[in-house]
């Protein structure tokens, strides 16, 4: 089922930037110049304007995107990958690094969509954040994270996308352990930051290895090379750039720090968490693609693991309460279909990405929606003290509808054409892949419905002091811009325009799943769906919902309710035997190496005390000691002269 | 002329103030065996320098002297300091730079 199509691999061959393009730079520079000044002046100098300065390089970026996106459009297929060198970066012995910018149809999307959603959410954030002491700080993070995320996508080296990988990393830190003082979120922070270094280990260790065999580390030089090198090498960089994108992506099994993080602001949740940081590790595969199509074992691997946490994920999601753990779970999903996407090599690269454009839109406009809810009942993120929202918040219903639908794929909204090619996708490949995601799409209609009940239909459950109130302007405009693109973003799939446009990156689609038919697996989708909908009509809908989550039920709930276990597993299988191995290793290191070195010590001082009584201050005895000396020197002469 | 019985004298010279270093406790008698030590090892210089029937051993025998002289300077002095903080000429007393 898997041919690499050699023919089909494309290279990376860019031509010299000019006009806007030569602005490609100023993209990165914008944000990480308004995050510099910002934290080096500091919070309180800032705060007057900091939220302005934010919005506004970001905004800035997102209109160069723009413009060089629509210059990319006029050229013609053969000449879209446009790579600018600023300076030389690492220049040691044959190691030679530029810091130097590639713009293709891949990063163009990916910009519009980071400056873009990003945009938004900023303009959010100013209303979301405004009581906030520390806002001009959240900014500064924000912009750095932007700033980061532009360097991973722009970047025409396997170095300079780890630079804003690790960026990324950190920005995600810092946000999600914003309000540290808080010690759920400090915990959760540094457990994304730690589950991300597991992850990071194969990105580094890729990058070292892709060096080792190829020379040089620039997309360009390894995709022109990929043929020449055998099967093996490049399963082991699939794998290891594999373990890259689970631990960025949160998929399993190093998926159990993306529910912890949403103890981090919800704009953070929905820039971070759901629309840009963890779609890099589908970024990171899609440009691999030179290696996984010569690797069919690690495409393979990484089409189980979309196929494994798109079910997890998803049944994350059907047992939580806290709304923005019940959207998280459902992000690790929508990763998984990516994932699984990108895995099945140039039928679903393109697929990917676009689920990816999608779901940034729609992913972003649910949580930004869950953020105004949250806004409207005081921090409150628990569905069981919801209900009924919908007369109290028109525009948040609203746009968080059109969200809804998008996600769970009701034509003609973004979701339907993304999901749906990927579950064609998926049946042409392989039976049980295209079955699990069958199966993800329906429960995805279950726990979102539920999340759509429990929110803003049935009977208020709101405690008495609790008065919902719409958000102001500066938080429903974005709102309704990204409900506006969960709408229309499917109208990119029309006439394959995301397939021809991705062509010079992944290559061309084999059209080889003529045998499946389109309207049919459409039908059957819609009735899984359906199927979603109405089981959750029948067991949330119809129903009381209570208060209080009940306590006695079944095995599976208590599963989902625990993520599935995820934090025990790594427990046992990493945590205990990590610490019982850096005990011994500590008792090794007292009683071992500190016992040989102190043991010395105390032998010399052991001897040293019985020695320094011959000191005895008298010095008659030291006299008998000079003489005894001279007598033996003396001997000594004699018997060397006469023998 | 035999160069023996210098030498025997010498050793007996020497010998009688080595025992006096080792045995004797007054810081001034200690004092006096070396000076004996060092005048018959002078002895010994001059009567081989007398044999050889060059002057390098009577050279040496005066730097000897020299040296025995600065010795006797600083020496002495150091005697009579601790004569007055102690009160006690002993070489036993003074045996606080120990263990």
């Amino acid at each position: 089922m898997f041919v690499p199509l050699q023919e089909s691999v494309p290279v990376v061959a860019p031509s010299a930037a000019g006009g806007v393009f030569s602005l490609l730079w100023v993209i990165i520079a914008l944000p990480a110049m308004g995050a510099a000044v910002v934290l080096l002046l500091g919070n309180t100098r800032t705060s007057k304007w900091a939220h302005l300065l934010g919005c506004a390089t970001v905004i800035v970026s997102f209109v160069i995107s723009l413009v060089a996106f629509f210059a990319l459009l006029g050229r013609d297929t053969g000449s879209r990958q446009i790579g600018q060198t600023l300076w030389s970066w690492v220049d040691a012995g044959s190691f030679k690094v530029d810091m130097a910018l590639l713009y293709d149809p891949l990063s163009a999307v990916f910009l519009l969509l980071i400056t873009g959603v990003g945009a938004l959410i900023h303009v959010y954030s100013v209303g979301y954040m405004e009581h906030d002491v520390r806002r001009a700080r959240f900014f500064a993070y924000l912009n750095l994270f932007v700033a980061a995320m532009l360097m991973l996508v722009l970047a025409d080296n396997y170095l300079g996308m780890f630079l804003g990988w690790e960026g990324v990393g950190l920005a995600s830190y810092l946000l999600i352990g914003f309000w540290q003082h808080k010690p759920s979120a400090a915990v959760a922070a540094k457990k994304a930051f730690v589950v991300n270094r597991v992850g990071d280990v194969g990105m580094a260790l890729g990058t070292m290895m892709v060096f080792a065999t190829f020379g040089t580390v620039t997309f360009a030089g390894v995709s022109a090379a990929a043929g020449r090198a055998d099967e093996t090498t490049m399963t082991i960089l699939g794998l290891l750039f594999l373990l890259a994108a689970c631990g960025k992506s949160a998929q399993v099994p190093l998926q159990s720090w993306l529910l912890d993080a949403m103890e981090g602001p919800t704009p953070v949740s929905a820039l971070i968490h759901a629309a840009t940081m963890v779609t890099a590790g589908v970024y990171l595969v899609v440009r691999s693609n030179f290696i996984y199509d010569y690797a069919p074992v690690a495409q393979t691997a990484v089409v189980v693991v979309g196929a494994v946490t798109l079910l997890w994920g998803a049944v994350i999601g059907c047992a939580k309460d806290d709304i923005k753990k019940a959207l998280a779970g459902s992000t690790m999903s929508q990763i998984g279909y990516m994932m699984l996407a990108a895995g099945l090599g140039p039928a679903g690269y393109a697929f990917a990405i676009f689920h990816l454009l999608a779901h940034g839109f729609f992913k972003a406009n649910l949580f930004l929606g869950a953020g105004s809810v949250m806004h409207a009942m005081d921090d409150d993120v628990d569905m069981r003290h919801y209900g009924a929202l919908q007369k109290a918040l028109p525009v948040t219903f609203l746009t968080f509808a059109v969200g809804y639908l998008a996600i769970i794929g009701v034509p003609p909204f973004a979701g339907f054409w993304s999901k749906d090619k990927i579950i064609e996708a998926a049946f042409a490949d392989n039976l049980v892949v295209g079955l699990a995601a069958l199966l993800g799409a329906g429960v995805t209609a279950f726990y979102m419905t539920r999340v759509m009940l429990m929110t803003f239909l049935g009977r208020k459950r709101w405690a008495d002091g609790v008065h919902p109130h719409e958000s102001p302007k500066v938080m429903t405009v974005p709102l309704i811009l990204l409900a506006a693109l969960s709408a229309v973003g499917g109208l990119l799939v029309f006439g394959g325009w995301i397939d021809h446009w991705l062509e010079p990156v992944a290559g061309a689609e084999p059209h080889a799943n003529g045998e499946i038919n389109v309207l049919l697996m459409s039908l059957v989708i819609l009735v899984t769906v359906a199927v979603g909908i109405a089981i959750a009509w029948l067991t949330v809908g119809r129903n009381e919902v209570p208060r209080t989550a009940p306590a006695n039920v079944s095995v599976f709930t208590k599963a989902a309710r625990a993520d599935l276990y995820g934090d025990a597993i790594n427990e046992e299988l990493f945590m205990r035997p990590g610490d019982r191995f850096v005990n011994g290793l500590v008792t090794f290191d007292d009683r071992g190496v500190d016992g040989v070195v102190n043991g010395t010590a105390g032998a010399f001082g052991g001897m040293s005390g019985t020695f320094r009584r011959l000191q005895t201050g008298f010095v008659r005895s030291y006299a008998l000691s000079v003489l005894g000396g001279a007598v033996l020197v003396v001997l000594a002469l004699l018997a060397v002269n006469f023998a | 002329m035999s160069a023996t019985p210098f030498l025997v004298l010498s050793a007996i010279l020497f010998t009688i103030g080595c025992v006096g270093v080792l045995t004797r406790r007054n810081a001034i008698v200690v004092f006096m065996c070396v000076e004996l030590m060092l005048n018959a090892s002078n002895l010994a210089l001059v009567t081989f320098s007398r044999v050889n029937g060059n002057l390098d051993g009577q050279v040496a025998a005066f730097f000897v002297m020299v040296v025995a002289a600065a010795e006797v300077v600083v020496g002495l002095a150091i005697i009579m300091t601790i004569f007055r903080t102690r009160r006690s000429a002993s070489v036993d007393d003074a045996s606080l730079l120990k263990y």
